[in-house]
């Protein structure tokens, strides 16, 4: 039963472009994107425990970085993807070493501070990032020579990086480090005690986060063609931290559907509802309520819940 | 320089510890010999399970030092005395409740392993930590247990997983606080026999307020109060000693 709904999940996904137009394609595009953004925040948010409010950075570092090499300094796509992924990388690093001085509120204050710090330079360093008119007039990258400008290759090209994250993101979690991260979240002090060392393993936590935000960005960036402070603000991240918590934060689908909410909302709320955030804000409410863990786990309980029958 | 030769498995130098103007632990000093099994008795709030946290490097002594078979670990992070060989299970039960027995135990083997850094290989593909897992479950009588969550299980079974993730790091020295505290009477004499079987590679010592049961397990008595050690020594001095009358038996 599991296996034959992951088989259809699978064909309807590769064979979207196929029976979809160009707006649905983009939307789940999109979508695609904010997974793998809310994926990489819930390794901190579900598994590590340590709730962050600056997420944001990573994505858009990412795509700063490459948006500049690009555009100014005549980087083709390849070396400037590298050269994004190890500067966003090395930014959670540093990141990492400030934040997890504190955990709990004070390292969602921290987090939030210096992605402020971030959104703050890419609006007053207009030299640089252009400030509040963004950088236009990018390109996307042609992989083995082939052209992204198309919904469906750019859709099938996301859609192999998304599953490709996603993969990596499952095997970390069920791993020996996914394990004593887990047991860092909910023992620490016992977890020392056994040998493991939680700081470490928090922080290498963060960097490998930082990591697949930075993938996401890059992605963002390219889908986009453009590139504006925005990103980086702290709504960017409270929106992606929404919808790991409203999806199911520590399950591995649950950041895949609040992402998937979030933009659908986005889309379609705003084209009928002028202040479709507060449509936004209802919702979650709703969620939180109705299922405290989250979407997906919420209709799990309730699926065995109808299984059982009334009792 | 050749490493330096010790006699003590555990050694406590006048260790002092003060909580503002509370003074937890006084100039304690104690030492340990491979495979020694140590009884430490004392009233409520005599600083023993504060004693404990200083050696297993939970809190940081004001001053004195804590030498493991003659390493000064005194600075030492927690998860750095681990790798010297150093175990220890917790007053108040410290278990991963979610988790499946088995998974506590295996936690206990991976924190001394290097494998416990690998992300890119799920834990389930180790098949030699879960066997380890399932004899060491075996050996606390809770191996029909493997599957279930500790969520699930009773509090005396709790106290064994307790001891079985300590047991699973096969550790040099042993600390158990009061791994009696709260059985019942048959659950006692099992735990009572597990400890008894502890190989002597490993050093315990052990906390506990049940006497009729612990002192059967002990070799060395330490009687402490009001953060000070009183009495030191063999089991039966300790036990005749007047003093030992005074504190404790309030005899």
């Amino acid at each position: 039963m599991k296996w034959i709904a992951a088989t259809l999940l699978v064909v309807l996904l590769l064979l979207l472009p196929s029976f979809a137009g160009d707006f649905y394609i983009n939307l789940a595009s999109q979508i695609l994107i904010a997974a793998i953004f809310a994926l990489s925040l819930n390794l901190l948010v579900g598994y590590g425990g340590m709730t962050s409010l600056g997420h944001a950075s990573y994505l858009g570092v990412a795509a700063y970085i490459s948006a500049l090499l690009t555009s100014r300094y005549g980087f083709g796509h390849g070396p400037a993807a590298v050269i994004s992924i190890a500067g966003t990388t090395a930014t959670a690093a540093f990141f990492g070493v400030i934040a997890l001085r504190a955990t709990g509120l004070g390292f969602l204050m921290i987090t939030l501070a210096l992605s402020q710090v971030l959104w703050g330079l890419a609006y007053r360093m207009s030299n640089v990032t252009n400030g509040d008119n963004g950088i236009a007039g990018l390109t996307r990258p042609m992989p083995f020579g082939i052209s992204l400008d198309s919904a469906a290759s750019f859709y099938w090209f996301a859609l192999a990086v998304a599953s490709f994250a996603y993969l990596m993101m499952a095997i970390f979690v069920s791993s020996s480090f996914g394990s004593s991260l887990k047991g860092v979240r909910d023992q620490p002090r016992r977890m020392a005690a056994l040998g493991f060392n939680p700081w470490m393993i928090r922080w290498i936590t963060f960097i490998y986060a930082g990591f697949w935000g930075g993938i996401s960005g890059l992605l963002y960036v390219y889908y986009n063609k453009y590139i504006h402070p925005t990103s980086l603000s702290t709504t960017s991240s409270a929106e992606a931290l929404l919808g790991v918590i409203a999806g199911g934060s520590g399950t591995l689908g649950g950041p895949v559907v609040g992402a998937a909410l979030v933009l659908l909302l986005k889309n379609y709320a705003s084209a009928y509802i002028e202040r479709w955030n507060m449509l936004l804000g209802l919702v979650f409410l709703f969620i939180v309520l109705a299922m405290p863990t989250g979407i997906l786990p919420g209709l799990s309980r309730l699926a065995t819940g109808l299984r059982r029958g009334p009792r | 320089m050749t490493p330096l030769m010790s006699n003590y498995a555990l050694e406590v130098i006048n260790l002092k510890k003060a909580f503002g103007g509370l003074s937890v632990t006084q100039d304690v000093s104690l030492a340990i010999r491979p495979g020694e099994r140590r009884l430490i008795i004392g009233p409520n709030g005599a600083g023993k399970t504060t004693l404990f946290n200083q050696i297993s490097g939970d809190m940081r002594p004001n001053s004195g030092q804590i030498k493991l078979f003659g390493t000064d670990v005194t600075q030492f992070a927690p998860y750095t005395r681990a790798h010297f060989g150093l175990s220890r299970t917790y007053q108040i039960i410290t278990l991963f409740s979610g988790d499946t027995l088995e998974h506590n135990v295996t936690l206990g083997l991976l924190g001394l392993r290097p494998s416990r850094w690998q992300m890119w290989r799920p834990l389930s593909f180790y098949g030699d930590l879960a066997t380890e897992a399932h004899r060491v479950l075996d050996a606390v009588g809770l191996l029909h247990l493997a599957e279930h969550p500790v969520s699930d299980i009773a509090y005396g079974e709790k106290r064994r997983v307790e001891l079985a993730m300590a047991l699973a790091q096969k550790p040099r020295v042993l600390l158990l606080d009061e791994p009696l505290a709260g059985l019942s009477n048959t659950e006692r004499s099992t735990v009572k026999s597990l400890i008894a079987s502890i190989p002597r590679e490993s050093t315990v010592i052990m906390i506990e307020h049940d006497m009729d049961t612990a002192l059967d397990l002990a070799e060395t008595v330490t009687l402490l109060n009001y953060g000070r050690v009183i009495v030191d020594g063999d089991r039966d001095a300790v036990i005749a000693d007047e003093r030992t009358r005074e504190v404790y038996l309030g005899v």
